[in-house]
């Protein structure tokens, strides 16, 4: 029952960050502020919402689950290592074409 | 309990066309690469939620993998194959 | 035409290490690869073990230098371990920006609040390693992203209004300093 209530609890909020991220995609005015949303909410949302299925799947407790949950992990550690990156090239991209940031009182690109 | 994963999927799955927009009518080639990472980024937690869903989640798990760092790679490639192009944001449509 | 290139000026590398003569980094780079190699197969037979031996053998043989650019000695370790330590805090600053971001992007008058802008800044951490680890963890703290960084280890850095940039450099800084012993 515990784990019930911890496993919801996680998954509600990394859906919640999740909806951020795309909503903040959908929003903001310019290049440069979308990646801030796109690349790093998703992160922490997926951070919640793969914690919690981890701890899901532990149960019952047998050495193919422990395998899974630490898989699981691994995924959590390979997106936070790639993402940075990712959002970096992406980031260094926009910058060297030249691409003017928005400032206060533009209009919304 | 399942019907609540099923739920966190769908819902999911919505966020990912929410993000189309951006993929398909972004001003730029650069907003679209970040339409496109972001579903991808999605795609990989949608995965382990179908595993679970379907009760293999060992099998799924490596597919989830395999998707992330393919989606790594490919948005990799793409933003060293834009870096070169001048004037982002005066495409012609 | 090679012949008449201006000779490029001389900057002040530190030598390169060769981790030729000792045998710890190809060790280490074995020991990872196999726990991967364990993680990933899930299955323990001898058939698949001797298997996983063998490949993590031949990339170690081939790759080692990639992961370690020297042989390793205690610092290496203690700058794991350091490193280890920092995760905990760098986690509950990325959850504590995430949710002012989500305020961010859920306010109805969200053009009002945010205020684009590049900071620039000159880093004292001195190792690749802290530097690399500095830079994604800025990238990783939402609201800013490194933009560049260059050999002076000047950090441009786009943040996405005034809260999340004023605290650069700052206690970042002071913790990665002291994860990697650069005190």
């Amino acid at each position: 029952m515990v784990i019930a209530v911890i496993v919801v609890v996680c998954l509600v909020a990394g859906l919640i960050f999740f909806a951020g991220g795309t909503l903040g995609l959908l929003r903001f005015p310019d290049f440069y502020t979308r990646l801030h949303p796109a690349g790093k909410l998703d992160t922490s949302g997926a951070l919640l919402v793969l914690l919690g299925l981890a701890v899901y799947q532990l149960f019952p407790l047998t050495l193919g689950s422990v395998l899974t949950g630490l898989k699981l992990m691994l995924i959590v550690v390979f997106i936070f290592l790639a993402s940075p990156t990712a959002t970096h090239a992406i980031v260094d991209a926009g910058f060297r074409a030249g691409l003017e940031s928005w400032k206060k009182g533009d209009p919304r690109r | 309990m399942d019907d609540f994963f099923l739920g966190c999927g769908l819902f999911l799955v919505g966020l990912m066309f929410l993000s189309l927009y951006r993929g398909i009518f972004g001003p730029t080639v650069l907003d679209r690469m970040i339409g496109v990472n972001a579903i991808g980024a999605k795609t990989t937690v949608l995965l382990i939620l179908i595993g679970v869903l379907y009760h293999r989640l060992d099998m799924f798990v490596d597919i989830a993998l395999a998707y992330a760092m393919l989606n790594f790679i490919a948005v990799l490639a793409a933003a060293r194959y834009f870096q070169k192009r001048k004037g982002l944001d005066e495409e012609l449509y | 035409m090679k012949k008449n290139a201006p000779e490029q000026p001389k900057l002040d590398l530190p030598p390169i290490e060769e981790g030729k003569g000792s045998a710890s980094p190809y060790v280490a780079t074995f020991i990872i690869m196999l726990g991967v190699w364990c993680l990933l197969s899930g299955r323990f037979d001898a058939f698949h073990l001797g298997l996983g031996v063998l490949s993590s053998a031949l990339v170690s043989y081939f790759s080692a230098d990639l992961l370690f650019s020297g042989p390793l000695t205690g610092r290496t370790l203690r700058m794991a371990f350091g490193f280890l330590g920092y995760l905990p805090w760098l986690l509950y600053q990325i959850m504590l920006a995430a949710l002012h971001l989500l305020y961010l992007s859920f306010h109805p008058r969200m053009l009002e609040l945010i205020d684009p802008q590049v900071i620039r800044f000159r880093s004292r951490l001195k190792s690749d390693v802290a530097q690399v680890t500095f830079a994604n963890s800025i990238t990783l703290t939402p609201g800013t992203i490194t933009i560049y960084v260059n050999f002076h280890r000047d950090f441009s850095v786009h943040a996405i209004d005034r809260f999340s940039g004023e605290g650069l450099p700052g206690e970042m800084e002071r913790r990665i300093a002291r994860a990697f012993g650069e005190e």
